[in-house]
């Protein structure tokens, strides 16, 4: 028994570190000078689920949708002690926004199967929408509770638990199934544990095996690689190291409702930011220049 | 979903709480009112809760022809799963073309449950809202009239223009202080539409156990002016010249977010994305570099003074005045002047 526990994890740009090269002068984003972290508060998620496991019991199952390179955050959570790491990874699914995003996390959550919690984070760094937790939700046609703070207790089929909404709090209950996104004052997000980083440093999926396998023979046939990566994925198998990866057709996903025809929202024009100035004034910095500045502010009504 | 419809009204979601509807819903208003004037079409707002009948004359003030108005006693207290039900159903009754909400935490966690259940787009947290066009790039099909839904995106390094031209209604959550709070007309007449929205067990399910709201206590959004710190200010102890300053002017105080990382002044007084947008008639930045973080919450005062002793600080790229000195000097300069004129 135990309680079956769902995480959705994102990989994201480091956005709070953005350097003069991370733009490019066309105004778009130069992803690839961006280093790519696990998003903040989706290890707050992450630690909301492991600590309901510690003490209820069941099993912690994180979900990631994106490239391969993400497979990254899924190995971070394995060292932190998730039981089952999920990619979905697919190029029908690229330029999903939100509620295509939201729609296919929700078609991996349904082929999961049973289960009695989501955990997400609220929002993630890159686009700060706080969308993709409650369009879930409403998918998967379950209560969302936002903004989680602590996990009071859990009995049965309920749950109660306290929600920062910003001006204040309230306590909450509602029945499991149920879908919360966790902020960063929820708790501290425990390190990677050097015994689970030992173990799951290897874990990997099949197309990067696969990768890895063309690389290192070029030469070889097909049917080699092919044999090659099967062997190799079933030895990380013995080892519990294996990233389960699933792509649209695998959580069968309607592709009318994935990438851009699944998209409502369209970006019709994208600019970095150029300062506007107009009417700069240099002042002294002494008590002549302060002072008939201070003045000026007087005469224009912008003081008194 | 609903077709695009052209004669649609331009809704906003009423945000009330405990019988006080919020500044964010009062400035979505004016904005929906300029729009929906640009579109010749009607303003709706949605005003849902329990006996808050009295809201809808102050919605009319500010700019709203239609309130449809969802009263229940179980609506007292917000909770997403009834608000999203009454507010979906009124959408596919009347079919808005528009639908804007407050990006407060409240709009925040309805907003994106209604886009689902309505499979339409939704932007988060814009900054500014236009009428205009686009062009497909393939089928060169222009589309006219739509709402450009403007936002900072990528940790406020971009800004992004977004439009939504099929899956209607186009909805948006705008920020909070970024749009102009009208005075309000009582003058103006409106029509109050009651509505009756039937809840099944689900959408009542969650349950309200207890709840607390704190007071405000510190109140950037109405300052009329504010000074704020940043790291250059040094210490906590020498954040007294800032509230000197703020005294002598009856400003409020603000902070940049490395005066609040380094515990200088809590939390509350942060300005900028992650804190309060503010646009105030007077800023005075002291001893802020201004990070983009910080400009996207404070650019839209009127005035800006900076005080910085890095003339390079990019402070300087957005204000009317700068002062490229030692604040510890100039600021008591600044009070002797200020007091002088009084």
């Amino acid at each position: 028994m135990g309680y079956e526990l769902i995480v959705c994890v994102k990989q994201v740009p480091d956005t709070a570190n953005i350097t003069g090269e991370a733009m490019k002068a066309d105004g778009t984003v130069n992803r690839g000078a961006l280093s790519a972290i696990f998003n903040p508060e989706d290890l707050h998620a992450l630690e909301a689920a492991l600590e309901m496991r510690e003490r209820y019991g069941g099993r912690v199952t994180v979900i990631t949708m994106g490239p391969l390179g993400a497979c990254e955050v899924l190995r971070e959570c394995l060292y932190r002690g998730a039981d089952r790491a999920i990619i979905v990874n697919d190029r029908r699914a690229a330029a999903s926004d939100t509620l295509a995003t939201s729609y296919i996390l929700s078609q991996a959550v349904r082929k999961i199967g049973k289960f009695d919690a989501v955990f997400c984070g609220r929002q993630a760094i890159d686009g700060d929408t706080a969308q993709v937790g409650p369009q879930m939700a409403e998918k998967l046609g379950l209560p969302q509770i936002t903004y989680l703070e602590q996990l009071i207790e859990v009995n049965g089929r309920n749950i109660r638990v306290r929600r920062n909404v910003g001006n204040g709090w309230e306590i909450i209950e509602s029945p499991l199934p149920a879908l919360f996104t966790v902020i960063d004052t929820a708790n501290k997000p425990r390190s990677a544990a050097a015994k689970l980083t030992m173990r799951y440093k290897r874990a990997k999926c099949i197309g990067d095996i696969t990768a890895q396998v063309g690389k290192e023979m070029p030469d070889a046939s097909d049917t080699d690689k092919q044999a090659e990566a099967g062997r190799r994925l079933e030895s990380l198998q013995k080892l519990g190291a294996v990233i389960e990866q699933w792509n649209l057709d695998d959580i069968q996903a309607d592709l009318a409702w994935c990438g851009v025809s699944g998209s409502p929202t369209k970006v019709q024009r994208v600019q970095s930011i150029v300062l506007t100035k107009q009417g700069f004034t240099a002042v002294e910095p002494s008590e002549e220049g302060v002072g008939k500045m201070i003045h000026e502010l007087i005469v224009d009504r912008t003081l008194g | 979903m609903i077709e695009p419809n052209r004669k649609g009204e331009v809704w906003i979601f009423a945000e009330q709480e405990d019988g006080r509807l919020s500044d964010t819903s009062l400035e979505l208003c004016g904005r929906a009112r300029e729009l929906a004037d640009k579109l010749s079409v009607k303003v709706g707002a949605v005003l849902v809760g329990s006996n808050v009948r009295e809201l809808a004359s102050l919605l009319i003030a500010h700019g709203v022809d239609n309130v449809y108005y969802v009263h229940d006693t179980r609506l007292e207290n917000y909770r997403t799963l009834p608000y999203s039900r009454a507010v979906c159903q009124l959408i596919s009754k009347h079919r808005p073309q528009i639908v804007l909400y407050g990006a407060t935490p409240l709009g925040r966690d309805l907003a994106p449950r209604i886009a689902s259940e309505m499979r339409a787009g939704l932007t988060a947290d814009c900054t500014d809202l236009q009428i205009g066009s686009y062009v497909d790039a393939k089928s060169k099909k222009e589309y006219t009239n739509l709402l450009h839904q403007i936002r900072p995106a990528f940790g406020g390094n971009i800004i992004a223009t977004i439009i939504n031209y099929d899956r209607w209604p186009q909805m948006a959550t705008v920020r909070e202080g970024v749009m102009r709070m009208g005075e309000g007309d009582p003058k103006r007449s409106g029509k109050i539409i009651e509505e009756k929205i039937e809840f099944n067990d689900f959408d009542l399910a969650v349950k309200v156990i207890e709840r607390h709201r704190e007071k405000r206590k510190v109140n950037l959004k109405a300052a009329r002016i504010i000074v704020a710190g940043g790291h250059g200010v040094g210490s906590k102890d020498n954040f007294t010249l800032i509230y000197d300053l703020a005294g002598a002017l009856g400003a409020a105080v603000g902070a940049s977010r490395a005066a609040v990382d380094s515990k200088f002044i809590g939390k509350e007084h942060l300005v900028g994305q992650t804190g309060t947008t503010v646009r105030p008639a007077l800023y005075i930045a002291c001893g802020i570099s201004g990070a983009i973080q910080h400009r996207a919450g404070m650019d839209n005062a009127a005035k800006i003074i900076a005080i910085n002793w890095d003339e390079e600080a990019p402070i300087f790229g957005v204000a009317h005045y700068g002062i490229v000195g030692d604040l510890n000097k100039i600021i008591p300069m600044m009070i002797k002047a200020i007091r002088a004129r009084a």
